[in-house]
């Protein structure tokens, strides 16, 4: 049996969150964490959590496990189990809704802070904006994101300041459009992040890189903003 | 954009590059002093040491750059902890309190670091 400990917190209802223990047979399989919290589901149904495609995509299930974020869905047992002991809590910094669910109104203001669209003033093509092959590499690496805030919820600096820190994962985001040759705003994007906490409260600890579930490097991105910074400034 | 009257250059990059740049100058002059103390002082050499216009100006832009360097620092500290949103309201106090008393450290250390130079 998996022991399993689960944070729990209604706020309409508690005084102040704790942790709830639960026996899982998890018949001698490697389940991914998800599977493991439907198992708990239909112990005491009122666990809650977020979840919807079940196979890393949709970046509902964000979670932090034995103080790892990831998604619960492509996490398996055999990966963050240690001693037979699995500790679920929300994602760290945001407040929470209820249980596992956090409130991500803040990661969403700092993604639409980095205006994560193309901008393009000039008259649309009959077809498509083409780009060469060798433009269309420079977001590899970057589009995937799925903005699941695991990232951002793992670095320090956004725990201190997620109000003015943008974060790994919308900086990630503000380098893609960036990159991207179709857009036309680069100077206007510089300018909205040349401050003294939108980029730089990254300290380069390089969390984000150690627990994006889609293997994507913020840091490395957001060294990229800051070379084009300088560049611009200097 | 986030406004910032307390940051150095009120500009992330300009704090950003004035940082790296000042932490290699202290790098050098601490290189150079430890080099001098490795291979010997006492107080006539050390004194003939800082007799030198270069070595003092290089002793000065040393200081500087310490007090620009930590002024960045610090101020990054107390933007991360002593903030409103962790602390309430006394927050802004102590961070604005605790802003002023490294400026004024800072200040006195510079002052009395020329001093010594050439005073």
């Amino acid at each position: 049996m998996l022991q399993v400990s689960i944070y729990r917190y209604n706020p309409e209802t508690d005084s102040e969150p704790s942790m709830q223990d639960f026996q899982v047979d998890t018949g001698g399989k490697d389940l991914m964490v998800l599977d493991v919290l439907e198992l708990i589901k239909s112990q005491d149904t009122t666990v809650s959590y977020r979840r919807s495609c079940r196979e890393g995509v949709c970046g509902s299930d964000g979670l932090n496990m034995n103080g790892k974020n990831g998604l619960a869905c492509i996490t398996p047992l055999s990966e963050t189990v240690k001693g037979n002991k699995l500790v679920v809590r929300p994602l760290p910094g945001l407040p929470v809704i209820r249980d596992l669910v956090v409130d991500m109104s803040m990661f969403y203001a700092q993604y639409e802070k980095v205006q994560p669209y193309l901008i393009n003033d000039t008259p649309a093509p009959a077809i498509e904006r083409l780009q060469s092959p060798e433009d269309r590499e420079k977001l590899d690496g970057l589009y995937e994101c799925i903005l699941c805030a695991c990232c951002s919820t793992a670095c320090p600096s956004f725990w201190w300041n997620p109000d003015r820190f943008i974060g790994p994962s919308g900086l990630l985001q503000a380098y893609r459009f960036l990159a991207d040759s179709r857009d036309l705003a680069t100077d206007e994007r510089l300018s909205r992040l040349d401050d003294p906490f939108s980029v730089f409260r990254c300290h380069g600890i390089q969390n984000c890189i150690n627990v994006c579930p889609k293997g994507l490097n913020p840091t490395r991105a957001i060294g990229h903003i800051r070379n084009m910074l300088l560049a611009r400034a200097t | 954009m986030v406004r910032s009257v307390t940051s150095f250059g009120r500009s992330g990059v300009s704090d950003w590059l004035l940082q790296r740049v000042s932490g290699v100058i202290l790098l050098a002059y601490f290189l150079c002093i430890g080099s001098a103390l490795v291979g010997g002082v006492d107080y006539l050499s050390w004194r003939d040491m800082f007799e030198g216009t270069g070595m003092r100006v290089f002793t000065l832009l040393a200081i500087l750059s310490l007090a620009a360097h930590a002024w960045i620092g610090m101020w990054a500290v107390s933007t991360d902890y002593m903030t409103e949103r962790l602390m309430g309201k006394k927050g802004n106090v102590l961070r604005i309190a605790f802003q002023i008393a490294c400026s004024l450290v800072i200040f006195v250390y510079v002052i009395w670091g020329v001093q010594i130079l050439w005073g």
